[in-house]
């Protein structure tokens, strides 16, 4: 456990020059920083809301070209029946509407979310994770993972009430 | 910052060094106060008994609701003459509605999106309350499209679907682009809303459960999705809010263009020009940044927030109001310019009607409203004058209610033939409706206010000094190391 994001910071760079994996910090707010000190790359949620856009925009476009040419011909004032055009304006919408869903589906999906039941969650003096204090959290089955050199890097790093948790 | 001067050997040094000074940023949060402040100032809003004014409020607004709901009832149930449209305006306030609540909800996208975008780290207080506006404001705005067409119950033809007439929908009208924009709109909007809450409610649960309020505590649970302020969960949320707030933007300039498209592709004169997308955008950024402050100040003094919206928000806010108000007579200027310049006379005809003709008093209304009181805001001492600032904002709103009202009548009563023009006065049934929108609005906001975190704590958290891993004092190395 950690007061400030500096000292967690400089704690979340101790663990990963270590070597540890599987771990991770609790905070109750995005650190500026701290991905880089924990070795983790930029995050794939644009990829999953790039595929989302391109289908939201061509569903766009091929709904309104099977709807208003292929299926039933509309004719509006002679004007041609399908033209992308006139085409655009719900299709940029229904873009932004499938990134949107995409984003965040994408982004529950790359959290595990909604995952209700989790060790962290069980332990009562985590609550102060969403509030004002900073943890870091270090899974049993990462392979550096001992009990007596974990907690001594722990300790090493600057964390206090350190605890095994259940589960 | 500073360095050495050079000069030749016997010339007089001008400045030995240059030390430019060091302005100091405003301070986001007042007093320096803490993350657990923070928290339990926002969180004890949902947590604490009712209070009674809460009450007081919410049953006025309940019956306030209830005109809307009685008026749209007896509308369906006798037909849509009831609201007193006659040849030749048969849009009116229902549509001046329409417009005016949409307009309203933009400034809550522009806060929550746009200044994310712009890095406007004093959008982090207010963008919470906002989005909720938003949303609500959609709610009241889509009541109108689908009531004002009469028969109700075909308002299922406008979508994507197989009608009982075996035909599609025609995408070439901006009606129908109007469903697909409004419905992205809400719908992106609550899912935006949502998804900022989730840490939010994260904390609450976490704060239900640690006093032993299990029903509470599992209530907010099961919208915080579990969270549990995992950093690695965090670098995804930060790009998915980023790619949210970068969509966000290009949807609201294009759903209220869209709707600005109702008017712009017709033939009206009046309606038929193109500045109507930009002029319409501004305005309704204008109004909403005025409906923001109606709702803000209020909570601000109730709660005693004046940490958390300081008085350079307050000051932010109102050069918005400034910027788009002007941007709003610029377009006023620019219309009447193009209407002389362009020699239709029809068009000409068209705004010295406005001015002079039988709505010359919603014109005035309109121009006072929109153009002249925005112009207060530039003195400081009207800005710090929070009273004066919560008038001006409630002026705001009536006159972008008028200024709908202005567009919509005036080209409608009066356009081509003579012998086609008429005058329009609302119902009572119609005045009634609009009004109990306020009272929908109302409702929706009164428990927002009651159940949810009004700010994004997390957000806020984010934006102090404390939060910098970087800040003095806490003998972190300087960036550059990794």
């Amino acid at each position: 456990m950690f007061e400030t994001p500096g000292a967690l910071m400089r704690a979340a760079e101790q663990v990963r020059d270590a070597g540890y994996r599987k771990w991770d910090c609790i905070t109750p707010f995005p650190v500026h920083g701290l991905d880089k000190a924990m070795g983790v790359g930029r995050s794939r949620v644009p990829r999953i809301s790039l595929a989302g856009g391109i289908t939201g925009f061509c569903t766009g476009m091929s709904m309104i070209w099977f709807m208003d040419k292929f299926d039933y011909g509309l004719t509006v004032g002679g004007k041609p029946l399908f033209s992308p055009l006139f085409a655009f304006p719900v299709s940029y919408e229904l873009t932004i509407l499938f990134t949107a869903f995409a984003t965040i589906g994408g982004m529950f999906l790359l959290n595990g979310l909604p995952m209700h039941y989790h060790p962290v969650l069980n332990y009562e003096n985590i609550r102060r994770g969403t509030d004002d204090l900073f943890y870091i959290v270090i899974e049993r089955e990462d392979p550096r993972f001992s009990p007596e050199n974990t907690r001594a890097l722990l300790e090493r790093a600057g964390g206090r009430e350190i605890t095994e948790l259940e589960g | 910052m500073s360095h050495a001067a050079e000069t030749a050997p016997d010339a007089p040094a001008i400045l030995a060094e240059v030390n430019p000074v060091a302005k100091p940023r405003a301070e986001l949060v007042g007093h320096g106060r803490g993350f657990s402040w923070i928290t339990e100032k926002i969180c004890g809003i949902a947590e604490e008994k009712t209070p009674v004014w809460w009450w007081y409020c919410f049953i006025s607004a309940c019956i306030v609701a209830s005109f809307t709901v009685a008026g749209l009832i007896y509308l369906v149930a006798t037909g849509v003459g009831v609201w007193g449209h006659r040849s030749p305006v048969f849009w009116a306030w229902d549509i001046v509605n329409f417009v005016f609540w949409i307009g309203i909800g933009h400034a809550g996208t522009l806060i929550s999106a746009i200044l994310c975008l712009l890095r406007q780290k004093w959008r982090t207080s207010i963008n919470r309350s906002a989005e909720a506006m938003t949303i609500f404001a959609v709610v009241c705005a889509g009541i109108f499209p689908v009531f004002h067409l009469g028969r109700v119950w075909y308002s299922w033809f406008l979508f994507p679907l197989p009608n009982s007439n075996y035909i599609w929908q025609n995408y070439r009208s901006p009606l129908e682009w109007d469903v697909f924009a409004v419905s992205t709109y809400g719908t992106v909007s609550v899912l935006f809303w949502y998804v900022g809450m989730i840490p939010d409610l994260a904390t609450m649960r976490d704060r239900f459960a640690s006093v032993g309020k299990n029903i509470r505590a599992r209530a907010y649970g099961i919208f915080a999705m579990g969270w549990r302020g995992s950093s690695r969960h965090w670098s995804n949320y930060e790009m998915a809010y980023l790619i949210l707030a970068g969509i966000s933007t290009p949807l609201v300039l294009s759903v209220h263009t869209i709707v600005s498209f109702d008017f712009a592709v017709s033939l009206i004169p009046g309606w038929h020009t193109t500045i109507f997308p930009p002029y319409f955008v501004a305005g309704a950024i204008f109004s909403g940044f005025g409906m923001v402050l109606t709702l803000i100040l209020p909570l601000r003094a109730v709660y005693h927030l004046e940490d958390l919206i300081t008085q350079y928000h307050i000051d932010c806010m109102c050069k918005i109001i400034l910027a788009t108000g002007t941007m709003v007579g610029y377009a006023y200027a620019m219309e009447f310019f193009i209407a002389w310049y362009g020699a239709n006379p029809n068009e000409g005809f068209a705004f010295i009607n406005r001015a002079f003709g039988p709505y010359w008093w919603a014109y005035f209304i309109m121009v006072s409203c929109n153009v002249i009181t925005p112009q207060f805001f530039w003195f400081g001492a009207v800005r710090r004058n929070t009273w004066l600032v919560f008038i001006l904002s409630l002026v705001v709103n009536v006159g972008m209610w008028f200024e709908r009202f202005v567009i919509i009548a005036t080209s409608l009563a009066r356009d081509f033939l003579p012998s086609s023009w008429g005058y329009y006065s609302p119902s009572i049934v119609e005045i009634f409706t609009f009004f109990g929108t306020f009272g929908v609005f109302s409702v929706l906001f009164l428990l927002f206010v009651r159940f949810l975190p009004i700010m994004a704590i997390a957000e806020l958290k984010a934006v102090t000094p404390q939060a910098d891993p970087h800040a003095a004092g806490d003998h972190h190395p300087a960036p550059g190391h990794g």
